[in-house]
């Protein structure tokens, strides 16, 4: 089963592991990947993260990446957390667990869907300092993380 | 046909415009369209800035918009 949420609330990772694991009978692995909101040094310090979704396609396109992990690798289950809205430094932004019967599926499938949400879902972050407000730009990093899983 | 825009775009154009054009057009044409009616901003709707999506679905310039299809552009995306 796959779930997915775009929220302003923050998550819980004791909660989001044990749903990862109910009724997990036939699974080896769980894997969980948390994103935190971290100082960008594009400009002077960064105090907070705004962050905007498209509603609606943003979910549909995070279901979309779900799917596509689930036709490279065999998984139980896949949780995909995105907050929105104002966050601050150290925050939680984003969770991405995937649970499977073994270890190199849990670990690879984590790591595309994260890949693929940093490329492919409709969020857009802006940085907040004392000096004023920034978007942040496309990183080309996460464009080459994303080109190769094309590859394979 | 109403255009959404987000982040920056929005920022710039407003949540929204009306744009008279004629569906169905590709995501091309509506650029150019775009960018004939706001001259002042023409360079945004170079498809190297900015991505376009119809019916919630990222597009390339030769999608075909029809009548009553949701349209957005947006800069790349930066989540996670």
């Amino acid at each position: 089963m796959d779930h997915i949420s775009v929220q302003a609330n923050d998550f819980a990772l004791q909660q989001e592991y044990d749903a990862l694991t109910a009724q997990s009978g036939e699974n080896g692995a769980v894997v969980c990947f948390t994103g935190l909101v971290r100082e960008l040094g594009v400009t002077d310090q960064t105090i907070a993260m705004e962050i905007e979704h498209y509603p609606g396609m943003t979910e549909k396109s995070l279901k979309a990446i779900a799917a596509q992990a689930r036709q490279r690798w065999p998984l139980s289950q896949v949780r995909i957390i995105h907050r929105v809205g104002r966050l601050e430094t150290g925050d939680q932004i984003v969770f991405v667990g995937v649970s499977s019967q073994h270890r190199d599926a849990a670990f690879d499938a984590c790591r595309f869907l994260m890949d693929y949400l940093k490329t492919e879902a409709p969020f857009w972050k802006k940085e907040i300092t004392a000096e004023g407000e920034l978007w942040v730009e496309a990183n080309e990093k996460d464009a080459i993380a994303k080109e190769k899983w094309e590859k394979n | 046909m109403n255009i959404l825009f987000f982040a920056a775009l929005r920022e710039t154009l407003g949540e929204s415009l009306e744009v008279d054009v004629t569906p169905p057009l590709t995501v091309s044409e509506l650029r150019q369209a775009l960018a004939e009616a706001l001259p002042e901003h023409a360079s945004l709707f170079a498809p190297a800035r900015t991505l376009s999506a119809v019916n919630q679905t990222i597009c390339q310039g030769d999608t075909l918009i029809n009548a009553g299809d949701e349209v957005a552009f947006f800069p790349p995306v930066t989540g996670g």
